[in-house]
């Protein structure tokens, strides 16, 4: 808390004899701290509230010549002039104090440690064993609980660990805003605990785990798997969102165990949401593509590689292909993808966008993202956030943390355009402004911003025709800055890297002679395709038509877009490069296996523009990285890309990373005028069927059910009631859901994009305001 | 010069070569003295043991091969905490923990050894694993005969370090004896296996 508040009044102190001076308001605690003197604690926190339960870290203080009558907490009293503190190291009292609390501590604990997950990495076996008594004197009986009690699908409580230090309630309430545990009961039996009803239903309810002191939370998926000593850490990024968390992941044997919120300041804080933290067992799911494919009479056929590269090499060879990248990719992978397009297949038809995309949208990304560089750092300044096409909760979840801090902290005003007030804009105080979807552009041209504020830009913004350019219109009217948040992780590194048909890599317009010159220079080739390249839908409809006889394509689910042609799939040659078996693979001609985020190294780019590197965290593994596989590719059709390793490529695109010359020119497009009478609302929630969350039942256990959301009236005119059953409809396709009475706007219906039972593009084909028939029933 | 003083000064290039007078044959007598050595000892007891045919025992706490204890009703005192692994200079050991259930239940408490493996080409039998296990459930047998023809066969499973079923004893998985929780396993209040769990 004391970081962010900037104070310019300086005070100083003298702890253990040392002279120190810090900025007004600091804790004694955090005072200490900054001389290397580590005072004792489990309740302080210096992202949480200071609250003084625990007691561990009494130390004495004197006033100008006065003291305190009993030792004092140091994390609830801020600094004062002439304060002399004496800690641990240097009185007795203060010694004293803190064994003594150290044995109440440890009365109700039980000796669990051998059996206990905390165990060895423990603040509380640690600072038992640094500060506390070296003999018990206890002789009594312990109090004890039922052990653990499952307080979510993926959180267990031992409440006879439990030091009440409340850091997990203060998170819940403070930082996550998701109040479902809290204290309960009284004296001895203090405990924390849930509400009868609710669950433990937060996305965020793994940083409790992570910042519990004793072994009091723990996680359902890492119980009893490892010891601290076991497990090889590395210093890794969330390949989840495009938020770009910090993380620490944690690898037994080669074997994916746990991953951690690292702590980035300026990113995650210290936080990460429960996809991040706990989706990653589809690294290690059994049927990972571990050897090359050819399909030979119709089946694949496991194969050599030499083999599988020629047979990859005499498909593509002289055909006119395209590339389908995918918004996963790490940034060097992505600039493979984008270099091996042009020089070795010859074509600009390149796009990363495998979900419902416009040609609107590609050019407001040529001429206002790509090269930006708003940061977390604006939103933290902002006076005022616009949240349009997003639900940053469920979207871009540290995104959605960093803006409820602000909120609570200085009451930043949040302005949320969208078809339903969920709980996620409720906990961000936002001022609603429902809209109908597809009538956003109308909603953003009434707003008024200054220089100051962010507008938050969701990627499914595209979806509604001229909200681009209505915001485009609205920056460059009143300066906001535009933060463009993608879902994917690799989406905006792809963009940069120039994995789109209008782009070169650094955001060189394809159409601009010199980019194309200088990039081509840089490549040492004599020239580049000059016409701009088609986007995804097109790619996979020229395959479909003949005119596109070749693709190669990267981890793309063509069922995440809208209207996939697959029968070009089926007809043109297929490279495909995944991981696992997926629609793409089925028809694909050749499978080329690939390494996962954990397998490899290379960068991130999250939606800021910031890089976010990270090495490999798995030691041993037979995959290769994206770019490694392509280059050899690229080496087989006689056309090399000049790199084979990350380092490489990163180097490489470092040369031509920034680009001074003009961006592309933005066209604006006029909003559709066209009204439809019950509008489909669609977007996808963090916990879903996403191909990335497989194999990993506690977290789908906390997933928000999948049901249809539609407003009061609307369910008065259906007449159904919470519960009832409805099916949504359109000539593509129908599917039935539970319906539940939600802040929905009139005439519109909700539903999760790809929940269970409820996958709305690939089920009804429908985008976000497209029109819809609802029913009551089946 | 005393005993215990140096025969070669450490500094001192003088003192590096020492005369060693050789002057003759030794005495007679000091030749019949050593042949009586030898001849004295054909009446010797002798200390060769027929190893294999005949093993002498080895002293009581000799350190020897590991082994899992089991509580008197069969369940293990394995907890699978993995201290012993810590304890190891050598990364001898491999442990993975796993949760008991009431379906399936190895050992008293939330925690059992799933995975125990001991590497005997690692181990060096100093026995800080035995020491650390909080549960006594890894003790050292007299067992010395570990040598073998592959590496693989010298890494033992935990089925090959558990204690042999005695009589009263039932094979894991199996519940609680009726009535009792894990405190009375802990405090040697279960002395066998309940007579209807071992009818099953």
């Amino acid at each position: 808390m004391t970081a962010v508040q900037p104070q310019t009044d300086q005070i100083t102190l003298t702890i253990d004899g040392f002279e120190v001076t810090v900025p007004k308001g600091t804790l004694v605690i955090r005072a200490a701290e900054q001389l290397g003197i580590q005072v004792p604690r489990f309740c302080d926190h210096p992202l949480l509230s200071p609250v003084g339960a625990c007691r561990q870290c009494l130390v004495y203080i004197e006033i100008n010549g006065r003291a305190f009558p009993k030792p004092q907490a140091s994390c609830t009293i801020p600094v004062e002039n002439g304060m002399v503190v004496k800690t641990q190291l240097t009185s007795d009292v203060a010694q004293k104090a803190q064994e003594g609390v150290m044995e109440f501590l440890l009365v109700n604990h039980p000796l669990d440690c051998p059996v206990c997950d905390k165990g060895g990495e423990c603040p509380l076996q640690n600072q038992a064993m640094s500060n506390g008594r070296g003999e018990s004197r206890f002789e009594g009986k312990k109090r004890t609980f039922e052990k653990p009690i499952h307080i979510s699908s993926q959180v267990l409580l031992d409440r006879e660990r439990c030091i009440l230090c409340a850091r997990c309630t203060r998170f819940s309430k403070e930082i996550a805003g998701d109040p479902f545990i809290d204290m309960g009961e009284r004296g001895a039996l203090q405990q924390v605990s849930i509400y009868e009803k609710d669950p433990f239903d937060s996305y965020f309810s793994g940083n409790t785990v992570q910042i519990c002191p004793v072994g009091a939370l723990t996680g359902s998926a890492y119980r009893f798997r490892s010891r601290p000593f076991d497990l090889i850490s590395t210093p890794s990024v969330c390949e989840h969102c495009a938020s770009g968390c910090s993380m620490r992941t944690d690898v037994r044997r080669n074997k994916t165990l746990r991953r951690l919120a690292g702590n980035d300041p300026e990113v995650n804080e210290e936080w990460n949401c429960d996809k991040g933290r706990w989706a990653f067992q589809y690294t290690m799911a059994k049927d990972r593509i571990a050897v090359p494919l050819i399909r030979e009479n119709g089946v694949l056929r496991e194969a050599s590689w030499p083999e599988a590269l020629a047979a990859a090499a005499a498909g593509l060879k002289g055909k006119k292909a395209g590339v389908l990248v995918g918004g996963r990719t790490t940034v060097e992978d992505a600039y493979a993808y984008a270099k091996f397009s042009r020089v070795a297949l010859g074509t600009n038809d390149i796009d990363f966008r495998s979900r419902p995309h416009s040609a609107e949208e590609r050019n407001f990304l040529a001429s206002h993202v790509v090269g930006s560089a708003v940061r977390y750092s604006d939103i933290d300044q902002a006076d005022h956030v616009v949240l349009v096409g997003i639900e940053p909760e469920e979207e871009s979840p540290i995104v959605f943390l960093r803006i409820r801090k602000q909120v609570r902290q200085r009451g930043l005003v949040v302005t949320a355009i969208a078809p339903w007030q969920t709980r996620g804009f409720k906990k961000l105080d936002a001022k609603y402004v429902g809209v109908v979807p597809g009538t956003e552009a109308s909603a953003i041209a009434q707003l008024a911003l200054t220089s100051a504020s962010v507008i938050v830009v969701g990627e499914r913004l595209c979806e509604s025709a001229g909200a681009l350019s209505a915001v485009a219109e609205l920056a460059s009217k009143s300066g906001a800055k535009i933060a463009w948040v993608p879902r994917r992780a690799g989406e905006r590194g792809a963009l940069e890297a120039g994995a789109i048909g209008n782009l070169l890599p650094g955001g060189r317009p394809i159409s601009d002679a010199a980019a194309r010159v200088d990039v081509a220079a840089a490549w040492s080739v004599e020239s580049l395709p000059s016409a701009i390249g088609l986007d995804s839908t097109a790619i996979l409809a020229g395959a479909a038509s003949g005119a596109i006889e070749a693709l190669v394509v990267g981890g793309v689910d063509p069922f995440d877009m809208h209207a996939p042609e697959i029968a070009g799939l089926d007809k043109a040659f297929v490279l495909s490069l995944e991981m696992r078996p997926s629609a793409i693979t089925e028809r694909a001609d050749v499978v080329l296996p690939i390494a996962a985020v954990v397998e490899k190294s290379g960068s991130f780019m999250s939606w800021e523009g910031r890089v976010r590197a990270f090495e490999q965290s798995v030691p041993e593994t037979p995959h290769h990285s994206d770019l490694y596989v392509l280059s050899l590719v690229a080496e087989a059709l006689g056309a090399p890309l000049g790199f084979s390793t990350v380092k490489g490529a990163a180097k490489e695109f470092g040369t031509l990373a920034k680009w001074d010359g003009a961006r592309e020119s933005f066209t604006a497009t006029t909003a559709s005028t066209a009204a439809s009478s019950t509008a489909l609302a669609t977007w996808r929630q963090l916990l879903d069927n996403g191909t990335l969350q497989i194999n990993e039942p506690n977290l789908a256990g906390t997933a928000r059910a999948a049901v249809a959301r539609i407003n009061a009236a609307f369910a008065k005119s259906l007449a159904v009631v919470n519960g009832d059953l409805i099916t949504i409809s359109t000539d593509r396709g129908a599917l039935s859901l539970n319906v539940e009475i939600s802040d929905v706007v009139d005439n519109v219906v909700w539903l999760p994009r790809n929940g269970v039972g409820s996958q709305s593009l690939r089920m009804l084909g429908a985008l976000n305001g497209a029109e819809v028939k609802v029913r009551k029933g089946l | 010069m005393s005993e215990l003083e140096p025969k070669r000064a450490i500094d001192g290039a003088a003192e590096e070569s020492i005369h060693i007078p050789i002057d003759g044959p030794a005495p007679l007598f000091t030749q019949l003295k050593g042949f009586w050595t030898t001849f004295a000892a054909q009446f010797k007891k002798v200390t060769t043991v027929e190893y294999p045919e005949v093993k002498e025992p080895t002293a009581p706490r000799f350190h020897g091969r590991h082994q899992l204890n089991r509580h008197p009703d069969g369940l293990e005192k394995c907890i699978g905490c993995e201290l012993c692994a810590w304890a190891c200079p050598a990364d001898a050991i491999y442990v993975e923990g796993a949760e008991n259930t009431d379906d399936q239940r190895y050992s008293p408490g939330e925690r059992y050894g799933k995975v125990y493996q001991i590497n005997y080409l690692r181990c060096i039998f100093c026995g800080l694993c035995i020491e650390a296990c909080p549960t006594r459930a890894l003790t050292m047998t007299n067992e010395y005969e570990l040598a073998d023809d592959s590496r693989k066969k010298l890494i033992f499973e935990k089925e090959d370090l558990l204690a042999p079923l005695r009589s009263g004893m039932l094979q894991p998985p199996h519940p609680y004896y009726p009535g009792t929780d894990d405190q009375d396993y802990y405090h040697g209040r279960v002395t066998e296996a309940h007579p209807s769990q071992e009818q099953k």
